[in-house]
């Protein structure tokens, strides 16, 4: 069940706020999304403008889009989707994540339909979307194949899925769970399970499975000399992510 | 099915413009266009009202734009009003002068055909760039100007900045820009401390009218006391920017007009034939200032609110362009992501990228000064020798004539004459 604002204590309301407040914070515990997030942005604003032929530099370039994001958090995502004009519903299977993503989209003056609930429960229920954000989920599902074809469901024909993952390789494995794990302590010990990362091959195999059909990827490439991230057409060897439809 | 729309909690105002800027100098009303252009809603708070600034007559004052700010300026659509009243800077000549001796042999010559993108900059007197400015402001819809209103209070919280202003007044939107100078009020009121230092010198500035023509040529005298530029402006004028040691700048100030063009002269020379004084003449006494950071939780200060530096190469405006050129840019692609345009990560872009930049500048025009402004005769010598030196390496020459364009370093789209 979804926990609407409006009934929230009260007096839970300054907590959440503490709450959101370390959500967002740069150099606090999210700090390496916040740092992949632009990088994230770059490539979901660019495919979701191709997709639906939308102008970038235009106002509220997004309105018209129905976009779900999966695993939304704080809503480090949904919150830019709003922004740019969708109509955003951002589901989390974490319960005390929603009131949190609540009150900041509340302090951004955004309206965003958070709710607690997963991407099985929410395709049941026959809701769709033009665009399904799924990002850094998929590693973390015991079901990959049932879970995309949730997604996919969730999506209108046409519509436009964006997944991404982190590699199965020794390089991701000293970069994602030796390095962000246990050397910069970027992410708690054991948020990452090295086996149930996907290579690219074997997620595109399960997007058809799943049936949508995969139509870019690309890599997400960290630099240690400028310390931010950059899109990689090439370098897919740690993170990644994926574009597919769900035919028409 | 839709769930209902949560309730808002918190109460956020709601404002037409998501950028407010205080200040309405040079740089303010630059970066409200640079943002109005991509779409972005702004205001602009300036303490002065704009008659005061619109009516000025011909005062002396003007600036020597590099080329890089001229493009920004073109950019921004601003040009077309500025081009026929600007004068296109062909030729530097830098000369180790010494009163009463006449210049040193060696002198650097820099001149834009050895560059190929133009001429080095324009110079382009201060009430036609105001003018300008207050014209594009007025005639552009997503630029809202509130002039003749000081700010009396400001604060910075979840999701919002405000502004509340003298008559009363709270204006907020979602990022609050400081253009308001080297004693800004915004970095003040943010508790942004500021590095300094003052120098025992004071710029005497002043415009003339002269009987020959000075073909597009800026000299520079590197005197003992300071420097003392000659900028050439629109016809038979120059511009003059003339350092003295504070005590001797606090007498020739006192001067009346004949007293001051007598001692103007023998340091000026007869190259350009018969002065005469055109305009009022200023004093500025000269100094450093650096704001300890650029920015805060929703806010950034850009200009001398971040940088004041020693106005000896003209480089004080050039740089603030520079900052809003950059701020524009960083500003407009975290809006195009869907980002806030406030949160402290997206201004954490400016700052990397300006902050190095200018307290690089602000070091440089430091040394430079301390080392022309000198009468050690060992320094003397060895700076001779280094003019002539650069001078004679063509690789050297053109580096500097680059630098004095502004065209070196990470340059930000609007001044490489693209669009963001």
């Amino acid at each position: 069940m979804q926990a609407p604002l409006n009934t929230v204590d009260p007096t839970e309301i300054a907590k959440f706020e503490a709450m959101a407040a370390e959500w967002w914070d740069p150099n606090g515990k999210f700090k390496p999304l916040h740092m992949l997030n632009p990088c994230r942005l770059d490539y979901i604003t660019t495919q979701i403008a191709g997709e639906y032929e939308r102008d970038l530099m235009a106002q509220a370039p997004f309105k018209g889009l129905r976009i779900l994001d999966i695993g939304c958090g704080g809503g480090l995502l949904a919150e830019p989707m709003a922004r740019l004009g969708a109509k955003v519903v951002g589901a989390d299977a974490a319960e005390r994540n929603i009131p949190v993503a609540q009150v900041h989209a509340a302090q951004s003056g955004l309206a965003i339909d958070y709710r607690h609930t997963t991407a099985e429960a929410l395709a049941e229920s026959g809701e769709q979307f033009d665009v399904v954000l799924n990002m850094e989920v998929v590693e973390h599902v015991a079901d990959p194949l049932g879970y995309l074809s949730a997604c996919k469901t969730l999506l209108k024909p046409g519509g436009l899925h964006i997944c991404s993952t982190i590699n199965r390789n020794s390089k991701s494995y000293m970069m994602a769970i030796i390095g962000a794990e246990v050397v910069m302590r970027w992410l708690p010990k054991g948020t990452h399970e090295w086996s149930k990362f996907i290579t690219p091959e074997e997620l595109y195999d399960l997007l058809g499975q799943a049936g949508l059909t995969p139509v870019d990827r690309k890599g997400f490439v960290f630099n240690p000399i400028t310390w931010s991230w950059s899109l990689s057409p090439r370098d897919l060897s740690v993170n990644y992510v994926t574009a597919s439809v769900r035919p028409a | 099915m839709d769930n209902p729309a949560p309730r808002p909690i918190v109460q956020v105002m709601t404002t037409p413009s998501d950028i407010l800027i205080v200040g309405g100098g040079l740089n303010g009303p630059a970066l409200a266009l640079a943002l109005a252009q991509t779409g972005q809603p702004v205001t602009v708070i300036d303490a002065l009202p704009s008659e005061t600034r619109a009516d000025a007559g011909f005062d002396g004052r003007a600036y020597a734009l590099a080329l890089a700010s001229q493009r920004l300026l073109a950019a921004v659509g601003l040009w077309e009003a500025v081009e026929d009243h600007a004068q296109p800077m062909l030729e530097i000549k830098v000369t180790d002068g010494h009163a009463g001796r006449g210049p040193s042999p060696f002198f650097l010559h820099f001149d834009h055909a050895e560059i190929e993108e133009g001429p080095m900059g324009y110079m382009v007197e201060d009430r036609h760039l105001r003018r300008a400015f207050l014209n594009a402001m007025a005639e552009n819809p997503r630029i809202t100007l509130v002039d003749g209103q000081r700010v009396v209070a400001q604060e910075t919280g979840a999701g919002v900045a405000s502004v509340t202003l003298a008559d009363g007044r709270e204006v907020s939107g979602r990022l609050l820009v400081g253009s308001d100078g080297r004693q800004s009020g915004t970095a003040t009121r943010a508790g942004i401390k500021r590095t300094g230092w003052g120098y025992d010198q004071t710029a005497l500035v002043c415009a003339l009218e002269h009987e020959k023509p000075h073909h597009g040529i800026a000299h520079q005298f590197f005197m003992p006391a300071g420097p003392l530029a000659i900028l050439p402006l629109t016809g038979n004028r120059s511009s003059i920017v003339w350092s003295e040691r504070s005590a001797e700048a606090k007498r020739i100030n006192a001067l009346d007009d004949a007293g001051y063009m007598a001692e103007l002269h023998p340091r000026f020379g007869d190259f350009l034939g018969r002065l005469t004084l055109a305009g009022q003449r200023f004093v500025y006494p000269l100094n450093l200032t650096i704001a300890n950071s650029f920015i805060a939780p929703r806010l950034a200060l850009v200009g001398d609110a971040a940088h004041g530096v020693h106005p000896i190469a003209g480089q004080g405006l050039n740089a603030g362009l520079r900052d809003v050129a950059a701020l524009a840019e960083v500003l407009t692609l975290a809006s195009r992501r869907g980002e806030d345009i406030g949160a402290i990560q997206v201004l954490e872009r400016y700052q990397q990228w300006r902050r190095f930049d200018t307290t690089t500048l602000a070091l440089a025009t430091d040394a430079f000064n301390r080392l022309f402004s000198n009468d050690n005769p060992l320094l003397r010598a060895g700076r001779d020798l280094g003019l002539g030196l650069v001078n004679a390496w063509p690789g050297a020459r053109r580096g500097f004539i680059r630098e004095a364009a502004g065209l070196t370093g990470d340059l930000p789209r609007l001044m490489q004459g693209r669009q963001i």
